[in-house]
């Protein structure tokens, strides 16, 4: 898998989602149906929530505020415990933790929770480089981990394909089963990758897990799946690494309570997600299960940096998302669009800030600033205003370029001469009534090929807006 | 420099605007020692036979199974009736003290951890949270963490006293529980229905890696 960025396709990633009419399907039923319908009927069930996504934005910052003084407590509960802490300023500090604990176990394969800091680092290329199996555990990153592709969504990760798509990742890739099986039924294709994972799970080296929420009261770090994957993960291999970065901690058990309350009920609309694991440390005396080894990697990446400027919000980020479920570009679009690792409008937020703004610069405009994002945020971020941030950033290094700045300034020079901006926008509708003619309409129009794709385009009726204003038709 | 030292030189640098580094420690600090409930919802709040009510429903729409039994000493035989109907010939149970002095004539039944070739698991919790139907399960020497998760079939002991409303009442359980080390055990498993995935067109599918089925057998609050 190569997590090289590709933002800078993000038009044509764009054109090609919304060609493809077996996506825009799957887009359609699942998210409208599927995850904003769950999230409503969570919410329902829960009348305190909107009171407790205050609280969960007030307990954030208060974190952000206090941040080096929860790590180190955190840090020094950890080891309390018999855990191993290590510190990585970036994903090439943090591979190479990964890379000496595997290989002094002498490490051939590897299981993996599902965990974005992994994606983030691009993990996986790293241990394959040493020789060292990793094995994606969660099903959606599982079929995704065989197709050699980037996730699509940041809970979802093979949300972009059919069951069909799923069948034949399958019929490629376990070539060992009989090929004339079938694979219609989504439940033979879940079984099927459970009989081939099982033992993948028993054999395993190093577990390789994620982790949603830190304790630093407790040198706890806990994870949140609804496969179980993550449990045979880090509870059978000899050694386990919570893989993380440092926005991840909170003061307290009752403080991850209050997060888990929203987590669950604002992603898929449960009550709670079905396995809430919190591991400290290694095992216990007398304990028959558990790794004998326990490691926490700690990844800043960048996040330090973050804390100080004008994105520092989206450090309160608890990776529900809601906001991509809702977002109506990536509704078309799907993840791929985007380029790399964080799709939607989180993933808009963090991609430039990772990748660089030249690179990402398309990102931020992939927004309507319509602010659902920021509406269904469990955590209150202002998603739209970060973006409009980063479109500022872009703009001050010369993105966009070309044409669409000099489009810009033309329409700031009309603007700002109202006698000259009626004239031009007359002329316009003089201009497209004749050439629509009798019709009144455009089968096509040069630049609103999107539009005219799927409808006719109208010629304008009547005057400008000015000329009927003075009329007196308001 | 450590990477350590970068990472704390930079937050600092960041902090350091908002409060001095005195500030920050005795308000973590605080934070921590006082360990303050935030929002518990009305629904988390529950007493008497209503929480036990809610424990039920709630884990019943989780897909859970919910068995009432009468007394502790009813366990062997709900067990066995889930043998002969999943046709398993033996269980795999926790190594805890409640379920080694039941009376199992008739009942194959091994203790230990789970294997790869458990059919079916027997533990107990720890806990059950009211709000959302959830099971606390700890690991030790009496409730190894494998056995939640290898078998196709998890059985889990419950009583009805140790429902707890909310999931607040059962940290303060652990709190009061630790005698000496840390407070959580290796593994705390809040686990709330059988395992799970909508990973495939987001059609839900019960019985992802973990266990298909969860059957709580309840028992009643009057004869532990």
């Amino acid at each position: 898998m190569t997590h090289e960025p590709h933002c800078h396709d993000f038009q044509k990633g764009a054109a090609d989602a919304l060609n493809n009419d077996q996506l825009q399907e799957l887009l359609n039923r699942t998210l409208k149906n599927g995850f904003q319908k769950k999230r409503l009927n969570g919410m329902a069930r829960l009348p305190e929530y909107d009171q407790l996504r205050d609280q969960a934005r007030d307990l954030k910052n208060h974190i952000l505020d206090h941040l080096d003084a929860y790590l180190e407590r955190f840090e020094l509960e950890v080891q309390k415990a018999g855990g191993h802490m290590h510190w990585a300023e970036d994903g090439d500090q943090a591979r190479a933790i990964i890379g000496d604990i595997c290989k002094k176990v002498g490490a051939k394969t590897v299981t993996k929770g599902k965990s974005m800091i992994a994606e983030e680092i691009d993990l996986n290329d790293y241990l394959a480089e040493q020789g060292i199996e990793p094995i994606e555990t969660d099903l959606g990153e599982y079929i995704i981990q065989l197709r050699n592709e980037l996730p699509s969504h940041i809970i979802a990760p093979a949300f972009h394909l059919s069951k069909n798509q799923v069948a034949e990742t399958f019929r490629e890739h376990h070539q060992h089963l009989d090929a004339d099986r079938s694979l219609e039924e989504p439940t033979t294709l879940l079984n099927e990758a459970r009989k081939e994972l099982r033992d993948r799970f028993l054999k395993a080296d190093v577990g390789i897990t994620g982790a949603n929420f830190l304790v630093a009261e407790t040198g706890t770090a806990m994870i949140v799946t609804n496969e179980g994957n993550g449990d045979l993960t880090q509870c059978l291999p000899p050694v386990h690494i919570a893989l993380t970065s440092i926005d991840k901690v909170v003061p307290t058990l009752e403080d991850a309570t209050l997060l888990l309350r929203l987590l669950a009920r604002t992603a898929t609309g449960q009550e709670q997600s079905v396995y809430n694991t919190f591991f400290t440390g290694p095992k216990r005396e007398g304990d028959l299960d558990g790794p004998d080894e326990f490691h926490i990697v700690l990844l800043d990446n960048g996040r330090t940096e973050l804390l100080g400027s004008e994105f520092r919000d989206i450090l309160r980020c608890i990776r529900c998302g809601a906001c991509i479920n809702h977002c109506p570009v990536y509704g078309v679009t799907s993840g791929h669009a985007y380029g790399w690792v964080y799709p939607g409008p989180m993933g808009s937020v963090l991609t430039p800030f990772f990748v660089g703004i030249e690179e990402a610069h398309l990102l931020p405009s992939a927004s309507t600033f319509c602010g659902r994002c920021q509406d269904v945020c469990p955590v209150r971020i202002p998603l739209p205003d970060l973006l409009r941030n980063w479109r500022n950033r872009a703009f001050a290094v010369g993105k966009p370029g070309g044409a669409q700045r000099l489009a810009l300034k033309v329409w700031a020079m009309l603007a700002q001469r109202p006698g000259l901006y009626h004239v031009t926008a007359r002329f316009k509708i003089w201009a497209m009534k004749s050439l629509a003619g009798k019709r009144g309409h455009f089968k096509w129009f040069i630049g609103a090929g999107g539009w005219t794709k799927a409808r006719d385009l109208p010629a304008p009726q009547g005057g400008t807006f000015q000329s009927r204003y003075q009329k007196g038709e308001r | 420099m450590s990477a350590r030292k970068a990472i704390f030189a930079r937050l600092k640098r960041t902090l350091d605007e908002v409060h001095n580094p005195t500030v920050r420690i005795s308000g973590a600090d605080q934070r921590i020692r006082e360990a303050n409930a935030n929002i518990i919802p009305a629904r988390g709040q529950t007493e008497g036979p209503a929480r036990a009510a809610m424990f039920v429903s709630e884990a019943e729409a989780a897909d859970a199974e919910v068995m009432r039994l009468a007394a502790l000493a009813d366990v062997p035989r709900f067990v066995h009736d889930i043998l002969i109907q999943a046709g398993a010939s033996q269980i795999k149970a926790a190594p805890h003290p409640q379920l080694q002095d039941l009376d199992w004539t008739g009942v194959g039944i091994h203790y230990g951890r789970g294997e790869n070739s458990d059919h079916i698991g027997l533990s107990v919790a720890l806990a059950g949270v009211a709000e959302t139907g959830t099971l606390v399960l700890a690991s030790g020497p009496q409730s190894p963490t494998t056995l939640n998760f290898l078998p196709d079939v998890h059985v889990v002991v419950l009583e009805e006293e140790n429902i707890a409303a909310n999931y607040e009442a059962v940290w303060a359980t652990l709190r009061a529980q630790k005698t000496e080390g840390p407070v959580m055990p290796r593994t705390v498993n809040w686990i709330t229905g059988p395992s799970r995935t909508a990973d495939i067109e987001q059609t839900l599918l019960l019985g992802a890696h973990g266990p298909r089925k969860l059957i709580i057998l309840l028992i009643d609050g009057k004869n532990p």
